[in-house]
C-alpha cells in the first residue's frame, strides 16, 4: 500500500509538472504560429530564448531550448502519464477485477482531462484523428492481426464474415433510419441534420471497436469461438465502417439531389473494391514479409524491425490507395504470422511478439487515457437529450437484434451451433470505441452542423459502452453461465489425438464421398504445403514447423526449466547427482533410473564440459575468464546450474554460430518427400492388406538395413538408408557400432566436433548439411530409391539414421533430463562457446560414459 | 419421409439401423448410395481394396488405420449396416434432442467417439496403447520431419503424461482423463452427417 501511495504522489507530481508544461506548450504553440504568420515582432517579445531571437551579446552557455523540442517532449511526456496511469490501475487488483482497465483507463483520463482543463481553461489535448488512425491504431491492429489465431479465426470466418459485413451494414441503416424517424417524428427539437447525415452518423457509430472489446474480453475469458466470432467481427468490421463512413460522406457532399441510381451502385461497388482491395495489399504485404525474413539470417538484430516497418507500410499503402488500411493490416499479420515466426530466429520471433505487444497494449492505454481527456472540453458539450438518448438506446438495441437474427441463420449452418447465451454476451459485447470517435472528429463542419452534438453523443456511447458494459460484462458471463474459456495446459497425446482426428476426419469425408470443410481445409494445406511453404518458408525451417513436434519441445522446455529451478531451489548441484532428485523429476522411468551406470555417466557428462570451460577459455576474454574463474571457485554449483540453464536446453530453432550457419542447404527436395510420402503409404496398405496388422516389421527387413548400413555409411551414401531405417530396438543396438565408426571415418574434417558426435547435435539442422550434402540426394535415381524402399514401412526422417548409433544411451539421457535432443545439443554449444582459437589444445577425448 | 420411403425399403433394416445411429433416413439413403458406388461389384459388401481405391485415403497418413476400423471384427467385408454405424461415430453429438429419452448410447456420443479414436491406436485390441503402437502412430503422422529418437521420445511423453497406474501403457480410462478437456463433439464431428 505504501509504495501505491508513494506512486500516487509521484504521479500527481508528474501531472502538475505537465500541467505546467501544457501550459508552456500553448504558449509555444501560439508562438510558432504566430511566428508561421510572419508576426515575428511578436515572438520575440515573449522572449524565452529560442534560436531565432535577439541578437546575442554574449556566448550563453546554458540555454533554454523549449521550443526545439516541445513537441517530442510533450509526446513522451504524454505516454508517460499515460502508462504510469496504468500502472497505478494495475496496482489495484481488487479493482480490477471488477472494473476492466479500459473504464478505468477513461477514469483517469477524466482526471487528466480536469487537470489541465484546471490550468488552462480550455483543453489543449485530445485525440486527433491523424495521431489516432496514424500512429496508435496501426499497432494495435498489426497486434492482433499477427497474434490472431489463425485456426480459429479461419473455421470461423464465414460467421465474422457475415457479423463484420451484414451486421455492420444493419447496424449504420437501422440507427441512421431510425434516428431520422425519430427526428421526423419531433422527438429531437431542433436539430439541423438531414437522412443522409444521420445515415452518416449511424455509420460512423456502426462499428464495434476492436480496442475496446480485446480490453474488455481479455479480461473475462469466454470460450474461444464467441471470443473469435466478436474479436473478428470487430477487426473486420472497421473496414467496412470506414468504407461506408466514406461513402455516406460522399453522399453527404454531393447532396441530396444528386444521388442517383448510378451513384449508390458505386457506392457499393467501392465497397468491395475497398474492402477486397484492401485484403489484398495486406496479403501482398505479408507475402513481402515472409520472403524477406527468409533472407534475413545475416542481419538478426535488425530482423524483428521488418515486421513493424513493413506492417506499417501496408497500413499506409493501403490508406494510400485509399483502401481499407485495417483489413490490410489485419491480413497481412494473419498471413506472415506463421512464415515469420518458421523464417526467423527465436530471439528475433520473441523480440517481434513482445514489441508488438508493448506497441499495442501501450497505444492502447493512451488511446483510452485519451478519449477520457477529450471529454472534459466544454466546447463538444451540445447536449440534446433525445438525440444521445435515443443514439444510445438505438445502438444497444439493434445490436441485439442484428446480432440474434444474423446467428440464428448461421446457427442452422453450423456444426456446434452458438449457444443462446453466448449470443446475448455477443450482442452485449458490442462495444464502441476509439474509431468510432476518431470518425465523428473527422467529420466536417461545413457539411455537418451539428457535427459537435455527434462527437459528443459517439463519446457518451462510447462510455456507455466501455464503461458500462464492460464492468458488467463480466457479472453478466457468470451470471448466465456462458461457458468460459478452458484452461488448457497442452498435452501431448491431446496434442497427437488432435492430429489424428483431423487426418480422420478427411478419411471419413473420403469414405462418405462428401465434400465438408475438412475436404477444403486439407486440400488448402496440401497447396499450402505444395505452393506457399516452399516459396515463402526457409527450408531449414520448413521441417520444424510442425506441431506436435512444437508442444513437444515446448513441454520439454517447460520441464528443463522446472528441472532447473528445483534443482536451484535445492541450492547445489546435488539435483545432478542425487538420484532421488532426477527420480523426482521423472517421475515414471524408475526402472531406467535405477540402472547403476546412469549417474555417473551424468556427472562425467557435466564435469567435462566443466573441465572444458574451465581449459579453453580463449585469451580474448581473459576477464571474463578471470571472472569466471573466480565464479567457479567461489560456487562452482551456482555455475554449472548456471551453463544448464543457459545452454543445456537450447531450442533447436537456435542457429548455430560457426560455419555451418552460413550453408544451409538442408534441401530435401519437396517432390521426394512427397514421393516417399506416397509410397509409404502404399507400402502401409500393402502391409494392411496381407499382414492384416502392421506392427512389427518382418525379420528380413532388418536384416537389408543393416546390410545396407554397413555398405553405405563409409562412403558418406547413408542417405539413401534413411528409407530404410526403422525402430526395432533390437536394430539400434545392432546398428549403434559400425555406423557409428563410420561416421567418425567419413567425417575426419570434424575432429572437435567429432569427438562429440556421439553425443549428438546432430539432429541440429545445422549440421545436417554437413552430414548429407544434397548432392547425394540427387545421385539416388528414383527407381532406385523405389526398389530400396520396398522393404521400407514407414520411413522416419533422413536425420534418423544419423541417430542411431547412440540411441539407447541418447535415450536413457533423454529419460533423464527429459530434455530430447536439448541435451545433445548442450555439449555442441558448449563447445561452440568457447571458440577455440589455433593455438588451442584439441578438446580432450569425449568422456568415456558417452560410449 | 414419404417420398422416401419406398426407396428406404432397399436398405436392409432400415428402422433398426436409424435408431441405432441416430441418422435420418436421408442421410441412411445418401449412405447407401455411396455405399453402393464404393461397392464396385454389387456384392453387398466392401472389402478393403474398396476402400483403397480412393484417392484421398492412400495419401491420408492414417488412412490405412480407418479402413481397419471398418473391419474391426475381424471380416474382410464389411456390410451396410456395419459401415453406417462406424460412420455413425462422426455425426456430431446429439445435444438435447435426445429422442424419446432412450438411454441407450448412440454412437455419436462422447464416450463412444474417444472409444473410437482409442481404437485407432490400439491396433492390437488389448486394451492398451502401448508405446509401440503409439510410435506407429507418430511415426505414420510425422513422416519425415522428426527424426526417430525425438519420436520415441515424444511417444515416451506422451505415455507418461497420460499413463497413471504407471504400467507403461495407455488405458481407455486414461486416454479418455487426459483428453477430458478436449473438444471432442466438435473435433470428432462431420458437419454433412447431421
Amino acid at each position: 500500500m505504501a509504495t501505491l501511495w508513494r506512486f500516487t504522489l509521484f504521479l500527481c507530481m508528474l501531472l502538475m509538472a505537465c500541467g505546467g508544461l501544457s501550459l508552456a506548450s500553448k504558449e509555444a504553440k501560439t508562438r510558432n504560429t504566430q511566428t508561421e504568420t510572419g508576426m515575428a515582432s511578436s515572438s520575440n517579445t515573449t522572449g524565452e530564448g529560442g534560436h531565432g531571437g535577439a541578437p546575442i551579446t554574449t556566448l550563453p552557455i546554458v540555454t533554454w531550448k523549449w521550443d526545439h523540442i516541445s513537441v517530442q517532449y510533450l509526446v513522451a511526456l504524454w505516454v508517460l502519464v499515460c502508462w504510469l496511469c496504468k500502472l497505478l490501475i494495475e496496482a489495484n487488483h481488487n479493482v480490477t477485477n471488477y472494473i476492466p482497465e479500459s473504464a478505468l483507463l477513461i477514469c483517469s483520463g477524466f482526471i487528466l482531462g480536469g487537470m489541465i482543463w484546471g490550468a488552462d481553461k480550455v483543453q489543449t489535448f485530445s485525440l486527433s484523428p491523424t495521431v489516432f488512425f496514424y500512429f496508435l491504431l496501426p499497432q494495435i491492429i498489426l497486434d492482433s492481426g499477427y497474434h490472431m489465431p489463425n485456426k480459429l479465426f479461419f473455421t470461423n470466418l464465414g460467421a465474422i464474415l457475415i457479423h463484420a459485413v451484414i451486421g455492420t451494414c444493419w447496424n449504420a441503416a437501422s440507427l441512421g433510419l431510425s434516428l431520422w424517424g425519430c427526428h421526423m417524428g419531433g422527438a429531437m427539437g431542433d436539430l439541423d441534420i438531414g437522412l443522409l447525415q444521420y445515415l452518416l452518423f449511424g455509420s460512423l457509430m456502426a462499428a464495434v471497436d476492436p480496442v475496446a472489446v480485446l480490453a474488455v474480453f481479455d479480461q473475462v475469458h469466454v470460450n474461444e469461438v464467441l471470443f473469435i466470432i466478436v474479436f473478428g467481427e470487430s477487426l473486420l468490421n472497421d473496414g467496412v465502417t470506414v468504407v461506408l463512413f466514406n461513402v455516406f460522406d460522399a453522399f453527404v457532399s454531393l447532396g441530396g439531389g444528386r444521388i442517383n441510381a448510378a451513384e449508390i451502385i458505386k457506392g457499393i461497388v467501392s465497397f468491395f473494391v475497398v474492402a477486397f482491395g484492401g485484403s489484398l495489399v495486406g496479403i501482398a504485404f505479408g507475402i513481402l514479409i515472409s520472403l524477406l525474413t527468409r533472407c534475413t539470417k545475416n542481419i538478426q538484430i535488425i530482423e524483428p524491425g521488418f515486421i513493424f516497418v513493413m506492417g506499417y507500410l501496408s497500413y499506409l499503402t493501403a490508406e494510400m490507395l485509399s483502401l481499407s488500411a485495417i483489413l490490410s493490416t489485419t491480413f497481412c499479420g494473419v498471413l506472415c504470422q506463421k512464415y515469420v515466426r518458421a523464417n526467423m530466429d527465436e530471439s528475433s520471433v520473441q523480440t517481434v511478439k513482445y514489441a508488438m505487444k508493448v506497441f499495442a497494449n501501450g497505444s492502447e492505454t493512451i488511446i483510452f487515457v485519451f478519449l477520457g481527456i477529450s471529454a472534459i472540453d466544454k466546447v463538444i458539450w451540445v447536449w440534446n437529450t433525445g438525440f444521445i438518448l435515443l443514439t444510445v438506446f438505438f445502438v444497444f438495441v439493434y445490436r441485439f437484434i442484428g446480432v440474434f437474427f444474423l446467428q440464428w441463420i448461421l446457427n442452422r449452418y453450423r456444426l456446434v451451433p452458438v449457444e443462446l447465451m453466448d449470443m446475448v454476451i455477443m450482442s452485449y459485447g458490442g462495444l464502441r470505441g476509439a474509431v468510432a470517435y476518431g470518425l465523428a472528429v473527422l467529420l466536417d463542419e461545413k457539411k455537418i452542423k451539428e457535427k459537435n452534438l455527434m462527437i459528443c453523443t459517439t463519446l457518451i456511447v462510447v462510455y456507455f459502452t466501455v464503461i458500462l458494459q464492460g464492468i458488467t460484462m463480466k457479472p453478466l458471463v457468470m451470471w448466465l453461465k456462458v461457458k468460459r474459456a478452458a484452461v488448457t495446459e497442452v498435452s501431448l497425446l491431446e496434442k497427437i489425438t488432435n492430429k489424428m482426428f483431423n487426418h480422420t476426419l478427411v478419411a471419413i469425408e473420403d469414405i462418405s464421398g462428401q465434400i465438408g470443410d475438412n475436404y477444403f481445409r486439407s486440400k488448402w494445406r496440401h497447396f499450402e504445403e505444395k505452393w506457399m511453404t516452399p516459396f515463402l518458408m526457409k527450408p531449414s525451417a520448413r521441417k520444424k514447423q510442425d506441431d506436435v513436434f512444437d508442444v513437444f519441445h515446448q513441454l520439454n522446455l517447460k520441464d528443463a526449466m522446472e528441472y532447473v529451478t528445483e534443482g536451484e531451489r535445492r541450492g547445489s548441484l546435488e539435483f545432478v547427482r542425487n538420484d532421488s532428485a532426477i527420480l523426482d523429476f521423472k517421475k515414471k522411468l524408475e526402472s531406467e533410473y535405477t540402472e547403476p551406470d546412469i549417474p555417473p555417466y551424468m556427472i562425467n557428462d557435466h564435469g567435462a564440459m566443466f573441465t572444458m570451460g574451465r581449459d579453453h577459455i580463449p585469451s580474448v576474454s581473459l576477464e571474463m575468464h578471470e571472472q569466471t574463474m573466480k565464479a567457479m571457485r567461489g560456487a562452482e554449483a551456482v555455475d554449472v546450474h548456471h551453463l544448464l540453464d543457459q545452454h543445456l536446453y537450447k531450442s533447436r530453432k537456435q542457429y548455430r554460430h560457426g560455419f555451418s550457419r552460413s550453408d544451409f542447404k538442408i534441401n530435401r527436395d519437396e517432390k521426394e518427400v512427397q514421393e516417399i510420402f506416397q509410397r509409404t503409404m502404399r507400402n502401409r496398405l500393402e502391409s494392411f492388406k496381407s499382414a492384416k496388422m502392421g506392427v512389427s516389421p518382418p525379420k528380413t527387413i532388418v536384416k537389408y538395413s543393416k546390410k545396407e548400413q554397413q555398405e553405405k555409411i563409409p562412403n558418406g551414401k547413408s542417405v539413401s538408408k534413411t528409407k530404410l531405417c526403422h525402430s526395432g530396438d533390437e536394430d539400434f543396438e545392432f546398428s549403434e557400432g559400425d555406423s557409428a565408426s563410420g561416421y567418425d571415418s567419413s567425417y575426419p574434417s570434424f575432429s572437435m566436433r567429432a569427438t562429440y558426435r556421439p553425443g549428438g547435435g546432430i539432429e541440429n539442422p545445422a549440421f545436417v548439411p554437413d552430414l548429407y550434402p544434397t548432392d547425394l540426394l540427387q545421385e539416388i535415381p528414383p527407381w532406385l530409391a523405389e526398389s530400396e524402399s520396398d522393404s521400407s514401412m514407414v520411413a522416419p526422417s533422413l536425420r534418423a539414421q544419423a541417430n542411431l548409433p547412440n540411441s539407447p544411451m541418447e535415450m536413457r539421457r533423454l529419460g533423464l533430463l527429459r530434455a530430447s535432443t536439448r541435451s545433445t545439443d548442450t555439449k555442441q554449444m558448449n563447445n561452440d562457446q568457447l571458440p577455440s582459437p589455433p593455438t588451442s589444445p584439441p578438446p580432450p577425448p569425449p568422456p568415456s560414459g558417452q560410449m | 419421409m414419404g417420398s422416401s420411403s419406398s426407396s428406404r425399403n432397399k436398405i436392409p433394416n432400415a428402422q433398426e439401423l436409424m435408431h441405432q445411429t441416430g441418422f435420418s433416413s436421408a442421410h441412411l439413403l445418401r449412405l447407401h448410395d455411396r455405399f453402393e458406388s464404393l461397392d464396385r461389384d454389387n456384392r453387398g459388401y466392401l472389402s478393403p481394396d474398396d476402400f483403397e481405391v480412393l484417392g484421398g485415403l492412400a495419401m491420408n497418413p492414417i488412412g490405412g488405420r480407418i479402413i481397419e476400423a471398418f473391419f474391426s471384427s475381424g471380416q474382410d467385408t464389411v456390410d451396410f449396416s456395419s459401415f453406417v454405424r462406424i460412420l455413425a461415430h462422426f455425426r456430431p453429438t446429439d445435444r438435447n434432442r435426445n429422442k424419446e429419452g432412450t438411454q441407450q448410447e448412440l454412437p455419436s456420443s462422447r464416450t463412444r467417439k474417444l472409444k473410437f479414436a482409442f481404437q485407432l491406436y490400439d491396433l492390437d485390441r488389448d486394451g492398451k496403447i502401448s508405446r509401440e503402437e503409439l510410435l506407429q502412430v507418430l511415426r505414420a503422422m510425422l513422416g519425415l520431419q522428426v527424426t526417430e529418437e525425438q519420436l520415441q521420445s515424444i511417444a515416451e511423453r506422451a505415455i507418461q503424461e497420460a499413463d497413471l497406474d504407471k504400467d507403461d501403457a495407455i488405458s481407455f480410462d486414461e486416454f479418455k482423463k487426459s483428453l477430458e478437456k478436449m473438444d471432442i463433439d466438435t473435433k470428432m464431428s462431420v458437419s454433412f452427417l447431421k
